[in-house]
């Protein structure tokens, strides 16, 4: 469990990456799940929780979806459930339980850019932007290539272009991490293959995109197997997660594409 | 730090630690419905509601809930004994310890879905374990519970 000396609820944006930048020891909250945890001796505990942050707004172009906005808003947001072929509730909705999803937070889950999210997987195929505080506006692929900062996550950015997703992953059971996660997008001619909890974090698949740009489903998901790192861990070895990479990368491209037919 | 958090229609103006916990708030004062279980966010014991939502008070900051409204099972005693009454005639629970989660989850859920399928029910209750009932019997007793509160 982590210690905090202090608690603070900045009033803006600035206040809290003020805060931020005071101590090394203080800390942004998200849902507080994996941080509790945590032994972590934090000096000041920053909440973000009354800056409005908490909200999914659209317009004709984008959907914005704010830091605080908790795993179960997101599976339960109408236009996130018609968008992107409902990739984003199908990718949450296996997370522990509804209690979980009530604290989990998209900032933190993003922000943690942890092995096993199901969430950053979806993200990547949809070719998400995050918004942070100080660093502007980037790719969410270009994120997670770097290194953590004491900069501040503040939404997720999702453009209304039309893209359509489909979600896979396999579980030992119902509410575990993912022993693999897979997330396969299109946009007209240009596919997007996500690849989760390998156990190392979502990356993308360029080969697997490819094939599936030329038809070619079955050597999609080979692809994506040779190309990506696998490891080993207690959910399951290098080498079944390849093998799952092969049938969950092809299941989803198909699923995506039986979506498109039946609309 | 300083708190303003109203439990089951009661406020409470206390000083808190800044790392203290809801699950430890409300045990202080004294709604020990609120059991602590994994310690992990994974088994739902915990459970509480914070602004009508089911949260796991085992990792919901209590300062958090500042300024909140909190549900724990005493404040929901007429329903809770209602729907205990269904967990009793079908012999679904043992020794008891994941009910109070269990029947906030079901109550929250009570109130979201309207007419949930079998399969949304389990859904919905897929964050609250027991190492007692196999859930069958927790199944059938949600299931008769709904069908009687829909009449």
């Amino acid at each position: 469990m982590f210690t905090a000396k202090t608690y603070q609820f900045p009033e803006s944006l600035d206040k809290a990456y003020e805060l931020l930048q005071q101590s090394r020891t203080n800390t942004i909250l998200g849902g507080c799940g994996w941080l509790k945890m945590t032994q972590k001796r934090i000096g000041t505990a920053i909440d973000l929780s009354r800056l409005g942050l908490d909200r999914i707004e659209e317009d004709a172009q984008e959907i914005r979806i704010g830091a605080m906005v908790t795993l179960r808003q997101l599976e339960t947001h109408p236009a996130l459930r018609q968008l992107f072929g409902g990739v984003l509730p199908e990718s949450v909705r296996r997370i522990v339980g509804v209690q979980f999803r009530n604290c989990a937070t998209v900032g933190a889950s993003v922000w943690m850019r942890a092995g096993y999210s199901d969430l950053l997987t979806a993200l990547l195929a949809l070719d998400a932007r995050v918004t942070l505080y100080q660093g502007g506006e980037q790719s969410l692929a270009q994120f997670i290539e770097q290194p953590y900062t004491r900069d501040i996550l503040t939404g997720i950015l999702l453009r209304k272009d039309g893209r359509q997703a489909a979600y896979q992953s396999l579980r030992q059971s119902a509410t575990d991490f993912p022993v693999l996660a897979v997330c396969v997008s299109r946009l007209g001619e240009e596919w997007r293959v996500s690849i989760g909890a390998r156990p190392m974090r979502a990356a993308l698949s360029q080969s697997a995109a490819a094939q599936l740009k030329a038809g070619l489903l079955e050597k999609a998901g080979f692809a994506a197997a040779q190309e990506l790192q696998f490891g080993s861990n207690l959910r399951g070895s290098a080498q079944y997660r390849a093998l799952l990479a092969k049938v969950l990368a092809e299941r989803a491209a198909r699923q995506l594409l039986e979506k498109e037919a039946a609309e | 730090m300083k708190v303003q958090i109203t439990v089951n229609g009661k406020l409470y103006d206390k000083h808190i630690p800044a790392d203290m916990l809801l699950l430890d708030f409300l045990r202080k004062y004294g709604y020990v419905s609120v059991k602590r279980g994994c310690d992990t966010a994974n088994c739902g014991l915990c459970t509480v509601w914070v602004d009508e939502k089911p949260v796991l008070s085992c990792t919901y900051p209590a300062a958090r809930a500042d300024g909140r409204q909190v549900t724990t099972l005493e404040g929901l005693e007429q329903e809770a004994q209602e729907f205990g009454r269904y967990l009793a005639q079908r012999g679904a629970d043992q020794c008891g310890f994941c009910s109070p989660g269990f029947v906030m989850n079901v109550l929250a859920m009570k109130r979201e879905l309207d007419d949930p399928t079998d399969e949304e029910i389990r859904e919905y209750l897929a964050g609250n374990l027991c190492r007692c009932t196999g859930y069958t019997a927790q199944m059938e007793a949600v299931r008769s519970y709904l069908r009687e509160v829909r009449r």
